[in-house]
């Protein structure tokens, strides 16, 4: 399990993460609750998926051993994968597929908010460009949660279940890193130390509105996607996307 | 019987342009009608702003109406400008 | 096609001397090539007969997802999960555009999709094969988009004009389709290993045929081809399409180095067209009739989608109807 310089990892924290989020949203590939949900779906999974390819060319740049986006994409064990615990989790009923894809659009929106005003251009370029596309994503996946969470009893009972499944990984949403912290202070990004207070301000925003209540601060040990502790969902994930690289290491698709 | 209502879509391709009818969605409300139009009409750049109306909103003529609705129009000319005849040192008006 | 066998309910095709006004005034429209629109007189069985083969057309480009979601999840790199991605997506958005024509019609969306799910409509045979390999993405956007654009293409020009501004707005979307899919197998050719172009061939071998079936049974076996051409919702026949598709395949096939499981195909300098084998019409009857290697598992899996989702759309429904209730107290 390769540890890359502290940028870099940032990097792969935030390609990795827009994948794997890509991936579970293909799994939902002709069988959304609505046709027009597959367009929306399918919308944001090629937002994210373009988001990834723009972090790892970035950081096969700062990797320089004639590394590239798909390697790093379809050849890392799940070792080396620094994605949210979050987003790795299985899909679920469209209740947990929406609240997973709150919880992220919402960190997404403020971290990459922040990240526009970096002094590094290629950050703020990357950060820029997918910032447009996610103000969309959140804006989507909030209406959901709020019509999910004050909809029908059902409906309501299914996003509270939900929230109670994929809570406790909302704590990488909400932790101050000390890798994140140094690298702010070398001013390689601006700090972060907003970030967990804006993400759960909108998370109570949109679910008093949704009739929804927050949870108390999740807590956790022994997980962490920093140091490719996932849980043992993204093996399988992997397994499957990466399917066509490992089995066929010589070919050129 | 819909589970959804039915709403058309107009779009505005380009600034300065009319509003266009392009096609319906399915929505719950006119707010996800629109984000339902925004993701299936304008995948590639095909607008600038987008309405959305509950199909059953649009009152239409009937096909039968079309005599007495539009045939009037055809005789009168003089609503046309090529209908006022200038002399050529007149120029472009 | 995607819509292989339209049933008109019409027995033999009427002379304009055998109508009443109202339908002569709507042939004579359609013989100078004016377009039938929503709100204008049009025979019952033509109405009837459009909605069928466009919710036909619809229900296919929605099957149509499954054998590409397929491999969505296992695209060999990021451009070409892209590639995918996208092309699943204008799918999805190609079924909206035709159901939204088909609704002009006065037809429900969801009441036509319930007749595919329970069996009463049909959609395109083709889905019902399995994608085997990563190379099924490239035959399938090469081979099938391929077929359904001759189709398309001509259709464009159809009589009832919202079912033709869908087909020149589909046709202008899904140009990329069949050039991605063909780009892929070519690549793999080039480039590829021989495992590659292994997978290329078996592709190819596996829907060759099935892609022929895709314009329907041959004009002899086609009795609503008449009329459906005389209410020019059908412009060429069966066979016209499948040979004018056969012309332009053959050299693309050559050029990947490929070859079709056909022994009998081969140029005839005579007709200016190249000669075929017979199609297994059984085959593609049994898989019309829900016997195909994948009827159950698409169908099924359309249902569950439709009866997983009911829930989040009651919820939307409440939710919209809350706060209209909550705007007209304020």
């Amino acid at each position: 399990m390769t540890q890359y310089d502290e940028l870099t990892e940032f990097l792969l924290r935030l390609g990795d993460s827009a994948l794997i989020q890509a991936q579970r949203l293909c799994e939902w590939t002709g069988r959304a609750p609505a046709i027009e949900e597959e367009m929306g779906m399918m919308n944001v999974g090629l937002d994210l998926v373009g988001q990834a390819r723009n972090w790892y060319e970035y950081a096969a740049e700062r990797i320089n051993d004639g590394t590239d986006a798909d390697v790093l994409a379809f050849r890392r064990d799940e070792r080396a994968f620094r994605n949210l615990l979050l987003v790795e989790q299985p899909n679920g009923d469209f209740a947990v597929t929406m609240t997973k894809q709150f919880f992220y659009d919402a960190w997404q929106f403020h971290l990459l908010t922040i990240l526009k005003d970096a002094k590094d251009e290629r950050i703020s370029a990357i950060a820029t460009k997918s910032l447009k596309e996610v103000i969309y994503h959140l804006r989507r996946s909030s209406q959901w949660v709020e019509r999910l969470g004050d909809g029908t009893d059902e409906s309501h009972q299914r996003m509270e279940k939900a929230i109670d499944a994929v809570w406790r990984f909302t704590v990488e949403l909400v932790e101050k890193n000390a890798a994140e912290m140094a690298l702010a202070e070398s001013g390689d990004i601006p700090s972060l130390a907003e970030l967990p207070e804006q993400w759960l301000a909108t998370v109570n925003k949109v679910f008093a509105k949704a009739t929804l209540t927050v949870p108390d601060a999740p807590s956790t040990f022994y997980l962490s996607a920093r140091t490719g502790m996932h849980t043992e969902y993204l093996g399988i994930l992997l397994a499957e996307m990466q399917f066509l690289q490992r089995a066929y290491p010589d070919a050129s698709w | 019987m819909s589970e959804w209502t039915l709403f058309e879509v107009f779009i505005r391709s380009k600034h300065g342009l009319n509003h266009k009818h392009v096609g319906s969605v399915h929505a719950a409300d006119a707010e996800m009608a629109i984000e339902n139009a925004r993701d299936l009409y304008t995948r590639r750049n095909e607008g600038v702003s987008i309405w959305v109306v509950p199909s059953a909103a649009i009152t239409a003529t009937a096909s039968d109406e079309k005599e007495p609705l539009f045939d009037p129009a055809e005789d009168k000319v003089y609503r046309h400008a090529s209908f006022y005849e200038l002399p050529d040192e007149v120029g472009h008006m | 096609m995607y819509a292989q066998q339209v049933e008109t309910g019409v027995k033999a095709v009427k002379s304009l001397a055998e109508m009443g006004p109202e339908e002569r005034a709507f042939q004579e429209k359609i013989d100078a090539e004016i377009k039938i629109e929503a709100k204008n007189w049009m025979p019952d069985n033509y109405r009837k007969t459009l909605i069928r083969q466009i919710s036909q057309h619809a229900h296919s480009e929605i099957v149509g997802m499954l054998p590409e979601g397929n491999w969505v999840t296992r695209a060999p790199t990021l451009k070409r999960k892209l590639q995918l991605m996208a092309k699943i997506q204008d799918e999805a958005g190609h079924g909206l555009y035709l159901y939204s024509a088909m609704e002009t019609l006065g037809a429900d969306r969801d009441e036509e999709i319930e007749k595919l799910h329970s069996g009463r409509a049909k959609y395109s045979s083709i889905f019902n094969y399995p994608t085997l390999n990563w190379a099924d993405m490239g035959a399938v956007g090469w081979l099938v988009d391929g077929a359904a654009i001759v189709n398309q293409v001509v259709l464009q020009r159809t009589s009832y004009g919202p079912y033709s501004r869908a087909m020149i707005r589909i046709c202008k979307e899904e140009s990329f389709h069949q050039r991605q899919g063909y780009e892929i197998l070519l690549h793999m050719m080039r480039h590829g290993t021989q495992a590659q172009k292994d997978m290329v061939q078996d592709a190819i071998n596996r829907l060759w045929w099935p892609s022929l079936m895709m314009f329907g049974p041959s004009d002899a076996e086609s009795p609503n081809s008449a009329q459906s051409m005389a209410w020019k919702i059908k412009r060429h026949t069966n066979d016209e399409l499948r040979q004018r598709f056969i012309d332009q395949t053959v050299p693309q096939l050559e050029i990947l180095g490929c070859t079709a499981p056909d022994p009998d195909l081969k140029w005839n300098e005579e007709r200016g067209h190249y000669d075929f084998g017979e199609i297994q019409w059984e085959e593609f009857y049994e898989v019309l009739k829900g016997n195909g290697p994948c009827n159950r598992e698409r169908l099924e899996t359309r249902r569950n989608a439709i009866q997983d989702g009911a829930w989040v759309r009651e919820a939307a429904v409440a939710h919209a109807n809350k706060k209209q209730k909550q705007q007209a107290a304020a």
